[in-house]
């Protein structure tokens, strides 16, 4: 890390990771749309400096029980991305998806254990509007971007987000991190989190010429 | 009842009579709780990483085991406990996504375990129990009077070790 320090960043690059944010996540929440044939809705994009012992807080409360995509990001630009939702709007987001197999009623669809089949689903959606959000990011970036292939957690908010902030924890005392919320009318409510590593950060101001 | 203190991420919290110290979703960090079982006082560290001497940006010092468990040793003597009658316990370093196991990041979990273990046979404070591993979020809350360290996990049963 040459030039950033993360105590300085200005407004306008807060504003320029902002935008990033908001034209990854639009790429994404247009995919996961067209994927299950609803209406979703997104946030104006967070980008927050947080403390570690915050994190937690961020997507409601560490020990809420969520589904989390993971996966990694490689190429010119390092890090890791994370689709997390809510254990429940995960299991309508499975239902639609898997055309009502779930259940019927709120109670058949929130109760459902989730199986091989409605992992491998979940993980699809994740590993489609992933690649839509980073897709979104290389071309307007010109940067190599790869993602690894997506793994799936489903565990206490504060478990699955510790994973991304142990690696940022390597370089900095604070996680700095782009955070954008999706929902539809009733019951899909989660968050696409990108976090980018120091170096990557720079490449991303650099390559979109604010620094 | 007394009061339950949250300890968040790269964060230690000391407590005595009736008082806890909890921490919630523990993934791949570990929870290092440690007691006088003479005084009742004691503290729960929630460290991130194994190691300060690998890491260049090292100042935040509960976020290491090495350091977050000095820091908690010495919080506790000052808060009243005998530094020689000291005992711990550990729980959390679980891998919450299988990434091939070749990957040396992905085994913070394992390491960090491994490197709280250290710490503790170093500062001699016997390691009475833990709880590592796996793949799963551990909850936790430890009393220091009693020494009970309460492990909630998702579709597990509560265990007290």
């Amino acid at each position: 890390m040459k030039n950033l320090n993360m105590d300085e960043l200005t407004n306008q690059y807060y504003d320029v990771l902002k935008e990033l944010g908001n034209i990854g996540a639009g790429n994404a929440t247009t995919a996961l749309a067209q994927m299950i044939g609803c209406k979703v809705d997104m946030s104006v994009p967070k980008v927050q400096l947080l403390d570690f012992n915050k994190l937690g807080e961020l997507v409601g409360g560490e020990d809420e029980l969520m589904v989390g995509i993971y996966l990694q990001v490689e190429g010119d630009i390092e890090g890791s991305m994370m689709f997390i939702q809510k254990k429940v709007s995960a299991a309508h987001l499975v239902n639609k998806l898997m055309c009502g197999m779930l259940g019927v009623t709120e109670d058949e669809i929130t109760s459902h254990e989730f199986g091989e089949m409605e992992c491998s689903a979940i993980k699809e959606v994740g590993n489609i509007i992933t690649g839509a959000y980073l897709n979104a990011l290389s071309s307007l970036t010109g940067l190599k971007i790869y993602p690894s292939v997506p793994q799936l957690g489903i565990d206490m908010a504060g478990a699955l987000l510790s994973v991304p902030a142990v690696e940022f924890g390597l370089y900095a005392d604070k996680i700095l991190l782009v955070q954008t919320q999706f929902s539809d009318a009733v019951e899909l409510d989660g968050y696409f989190i990108l976090i980018p590593d120091m170096e990557s950060y720079e490449k991303i101001l650099t390559a979109l010429g604010v620094m | 009842m007394g009061e339950v203190y949250k300890v968040g991420m790269a964060d230690m919290a000391v407590c005595s009579g009736d008082d806890a110290v909890t921490t919630l979703g523990l993934g791949s960090c570990i929870g290092i709780a440690i007691r006088d079982p003479g005084t009742g006082v004691g503290g729960l560290v929630h460290i991130m990483l194994p190691d300060s001497k690998e890491i260049r940006n090292n100042t935040n010092r509960p976020k290491f085991a090495d350091t977050g468990i000095e820091d908690l040793v010495d919080a506790i003597v000052k808060k009243g406990g005998n530094r020689n009658r000291l005992v711990a316990k550990i729980a959390g370093g679980a891998q919450m996504f299988s990434f091939g196991s070749g990957n040396e990041a992905m085994r913070v979990g394992d390491r960090n375990a491994a490197a709280s273990r250290k710490k503790l046979s170093e500062l001699k404070i016997p390691l009475l129990s833990e709880d590592t591993g796996e793949n799963y979020g551990r909850t936790v809350i430890f009393y220091p009077k009693t020494g009970d360290y309460v492990i909630r996990a998702i579709g597990k049963p509560e265990k007290t070790i």
